[in-house]
């Protein structure tokens, strides 16, 4: 009996094959936008996140600021960071270590082919330990570097991929960095981070000597470890005074930054959540106004098909049927343009995904659409449908036969 | 002496029309047995539709009552004078009243469906009215693709298709002409003879009335002639 009150439904909508589409186009440009943007935005979310979690919660970074071009962090700012910041920081109570962090953007050659890269440098020493852990550092192929490993590399998990330098690296291969010939010690292991998998890290002393230019003693970043998680925000608070007195300036007017990478992670966190909310407040809009089309043509098919529904009640059915019947109309109107939204949702998202990896080269542009997104958007639909007819279809129901029979159309 | 299966017992109906109140009917009493073929014979506007309404469950009188198998139906609820109409009630009307979404077939299954009869009793059923209206080979015609008197046969088999106590036939004939109007007659004739149906006819034609086997006549929502 339910089959064939569907088949009747069908039927029905079938008859007015393009009063039924363009209801249906309402309501799917609004599931497929939310489908779209929504599994865009998380993708974006969870790249984002990606680029962080290779680093601890224990953890915080110290950099100049002010002046922000484009360039490796800490570098072209108005007042860089002193290398005797450092000891002052580690004086503070709850601070573990502190590392002076050297970076440089310079070249990378390797068969015949060149990129620009930033190379960091990693401290000599019993900090050396210490930095290792709080990157997390392990060698997929060769080694880490050791003291006294001059001109000698250890490259990101990304430059073993042949899409680099049309050939991948492998440990002791040799590379020019800067055009001064490098050994490569060892390929780091993958963390789904495209700036650590692009690394490129040598020891402090060949830093300073043979990238940098020989009177630059800015440091990038000062990388800080504190003794215990839970004092993180008191631990940075005193850094931040120490700051201020030694760099003179206000609070308020701090030309730097001292930041967790979990603080950071939360900022841009609700920054995206900002973007997503503002995008399913649009896409909301787009919904309820499909749904007011349903609503519509539910309204127009009660009225038109008035004499039927009489004819309907004479014969036999009760108001719950006739009620039933429109429901699933309105219901179907609102599932299959559900499917054809999450249809294109899922085009336009992968779509969009792949032309921004192609033309932008980045694994921030990416889709991420869950099975419970996509059930979430049909259900929803479903019933978006089912809500937007309950009214028209109530009034079927209460039609008097009497009434309805006579209805002239 | 037959069974009573329809007592309507000094049933009025008033309309408001803005301010006007009118009588439709006002004090129709009136007994159908098993087995007649009654007609309800009147001018226009004298009641005879709204005497119908009645007897078919279609309508509740605003006084009075109205027995169906000495059910007293006149207080029920809409739900409930539904289910009444889909398991005794049969019509037929003057306009066809077919869905035309649905074929020929599937009008005359759609009671059936609302019964929640079997697929297989239903279809069969479906196919035997079809072939006693003499419609067999026309079940997947939609109605527009039928001729009037063909719709009106379709109709007359929809109406048979839960074995109702009573067809209800509302100027059966009115949309058609003379000749094809009589067959119609003649199969409401075969149906009452054959299996033994209560057949009540509304119609303002004397002609057509004299088809049935008594016949009332109604004035100004009375009876005038005819005994109740």
């Amino acid at each position: 009996m339910l089959k064939d009150y569907f088949m009747f439904s069908i039927k029905n909508l079938a008859k007015r094959k393009l009063r039924s589409w363009l209801t249906m186009i309402g309501i799917f440009i609004g599931i497929a936008a939310v489908v779209s943007l929504i599994g865009l935005g998380e993708g974006l979310r969870i790249a984002v996140t990606s680029q962080f979690n290779f680093l601890g919660s224990d953890v915080l970074s110290v950099q100049a600021s002010g002046l922000n071009l484009a360039g490796p962090p800490g570098t072209a700012v108005a007042t860089p960071l002193t290398d005797d910041l450092k000891d002052k920081i580690l004086k503070i109570n709850g601070v573990d270590a502190a590392i002076n962090r050297y970076i440089e953007s310079g070249t990378l050659e390797f068969n015949d082919r060149q990129t620009i890269g930033m190379a960091m440098s990693i401290p000599e020493g019993s900090e050396r330990k210490i930095l290792e852990d709080m990157l997390n550092l392990k060698a997929e192929q060769g080694r880490l570097l050791k003291d006294g490993d001059n001109k000698k590399v250890l490259l990101g998990n990304s430059f073993k991929e042949d899409d680099i330098f049309g050939k991948g690296i492998k440990p002791n291969d040799r590379v020019l960095i800067n055009d001064i010939s490098f050994e490569v010690i060892g390929i780091l292991e993958k963390k789904g981070s495209f700036l650590f998998d692009s690394a490129i890290a040598v020891n402090e002393q060949t830093m300073l000597n043979l990238i940098r230019e020989a009177d630059d003693t800015d440091v990038n970043v000062i990388g800080v470890k504190v003794k215990n998680v839970d004092n993180i925000d008191n631990v940075k608070e005193n850094i931040e005074k120490l700051m201020r007195k030694e760099r003179n300036v206000k609070k308020g007017e701090e030309d730097f930054v001292v930041e967790s990478p979990q603080n950071l992670l939360a900022t841009l966190n609700s920054t995206l959540f900002a973007v997503q909310l503002f995008i399913y407040i649009i896409a909301s809009i787009s919904i309820v106004v499909g749904g007011i089309g349903i609503m519509n043509t539910m309204y127009t098919a009660v009225l038109e098909r008035t004499k039927e529904i009489g004819i309907m009640k004479a014969i036999g059915a009760k108001n719950s049927v006739i009620f039933f019947l429109f429901s699933v109309e309105s219901g179907f109107l609102g599932m299959v343009g559900g499917i054809i939204g999450i249809i294109f949702g899922l085009l336009l998202a992968y779509g969009l995904a792949f032309i921004g990896q192609i033309t932008l080269g980045s694994d921030l542009i990416q889709a991420h659409i869950t099975s419970g997104l996509i059930i979430g958007a049909l259900l929803f639909s479903f019933i978006l449908g089912i809500i937007s007819g309950i009214v028209p279809a109530y009034q079927a129901s209460k039609m008097q036969p009497v009434e309805a029979l006579s209805f002239i159309k | 002496m037959k069974s009573t299966i329809i007592k309507l017992d000094n049933v009025w109906k008033t309309y408001k029309m803005g301010d006007i109140e009118v009588h439709a009917l006002q004090g129709l009493s009136l007994e159908v047995k098993a087995g007649e073929f009654l007609a309800i014979q009147g001018a226009s506007g004298s009641g005879k539709s709204t005497a119908m309404n009645m007897i078919g469950c279609l309508d509740i009188p605003t006084k009075g009552r109205v027995y169906l198998e000495s059910q007293d139906i006149s207080r029920l609820s809409e739900s409930n004078l539904a289910q009444i109409r889909g398991k005794k009630i049969g019509f037929i009307f003057q306009q066809f009243n077919l869905v035309n979404t649905l074929s020929a077939m599937e009008n005359i299954l759609l009671p059936m469906i609302f019964q929640n009869i079997s697929r297989e009793e239903r279809e069969n059923k479906a196919k035997e009215l079809l072939n006693i209206v003499e419609l067999g080979d026309r079940m997947d015609h939609k109605p527009t693709e039928l001729s009037g008197g063909q719709q009106q046969r379709v109709a007359i088999a929809r109406s048979l298709s839960n074995d109702p106590d009573v067809i209800l036939a509302d100027e059966p004939t009115g949309n058609l002409d003379s000749k094809t109007g009589e067959n119609v007659m003649h199969f409401l004739q075969k149906m009452h003879k054959e299996k033994k149906t209560t057949i009540v006819m509304v119609t303002h034609d004397a002609h057509l009335a004299k088809f049935a086997q008594r016949i009332v006549q109604l004035k100004d929502g009375k009876l005038i002639r005819g005994r109740k």
